[in-house]
């Protein structure tokens, strides 16, 4: 990926010597043509092309901000509750992510997806330790995890 | 125009205010430290966001101008915030907190 985006910086160079204009609108002109021609030209390099990377980067994000936001309704609705009758526990959950990143970004989500707070990552990086606020809801919780984030992770690092 | 920044950067700053609220209500109304970490590191996170976002809008609009650091400020505390969570959960476990009586389960213990 890297080597990609240093590839399409140089090809902008190459634009700005090519029109003798040295400004950064010509730079972004060069940039958006290198890009064009990294497109067509995407077969060629073993990587996939980084823009789809990007766009992954994006999603996951937005990901994160609608979390937060439905995290802290839920949890508005527990502490404004006039009785206290949920049922905490910590339950187990096997991941199938592997690499250190990808992890500390799934326990970051999890930590604000609502309802649920990472305790413990196992020694081997198999399985993280959560506390569930209502451990009615984990088989959605679980479910959430599985289908959206690791998923969305995933899409990054593929 | 000019009224609907205003507008908006005070609703920004009122619902981060509330947050706050919630978060320290938590704090005295939740049982034990496992769900009072939930109040605390969801609620304060977005509470502190929207405040520093009214704050950004506030002086964008008034003075036209547009502070980085804030948007610095944002970034930082949206990451550092639920390790820091976390961290305070994995220390009181291993300290051996006692978790609310009426909690259900606990696989962490059928580990050891």
């Amino acid at each position: 990926m890297s080597f990609q985006i240093l590839l399409n910086a140089v090809l902008a160079v190459t634009w700005i010597f090519l029109k003798n204009e040295f400004d950064g609108s010509t730079f972004i002109i060069g940039y958006v043509l290198g890009l064009c021609i990294m497109f067509v030209f995407r077969h060629f390099f073993n990587d996939r092309f980084y823009l789809s990377r990007v766009i992954a980067v994006i999603r996951l994000l937005l990901i994160f901000a609608r979390e937060l936001i439905s995290s802290n309704i839920s949890v508005l609705k527990v502490v404004l509750k006039p009785k206290l009758d949920m049922q905490p526990g910590i339950f187990a959950f096997e991941t199938m992510l592997t690499k250190d990143w990808e992890i500390t970004v799934l326990s970051n989500l999890i930590t604000l997806t609502p309802g649920t707070l990472v305790v413990e990552v196992s020694a081997d990086n198999r399985i993280l330790y959560i506390h569930a606020m209502d451990i009615a809801d984990k088989a959605e919780a679980v479910d959430s995890i599985k289908h959206t984030f690791e998923k969305a992770i995933m899409e990054v690092s593929k | 125009m000019i009224a609907i920044v205003e507008i908006l950067s005070a609703l920004f700053l009122l619902m981060g205010v509330f947050l706050f609220l919630v978060s320290a209500f938590g704090i005295i109304r939740l049982p034990d430290v496992y769900t009072r970490n939930h109040a605390v590191s969801k609620s304060s996170t977005l509470g502190i966001l929207f405040i520093l976002i009214g704050t950004l809008l506030f002086f964008f609009h008034q003075h036209g101008h547009f502070d980085f650091r804030i948007v610095l400020a944002i970034i930082f505390i949206f990451m550092t915030s639920p390790v820091a969570g976390h961290l305070i959960n994995r220390s009181a476990y291993h300290s051996g907190v006692k978790m609310w009586d009426q909690s259900v389960q606990d696989d962490l213990k059928k580990r050891r």
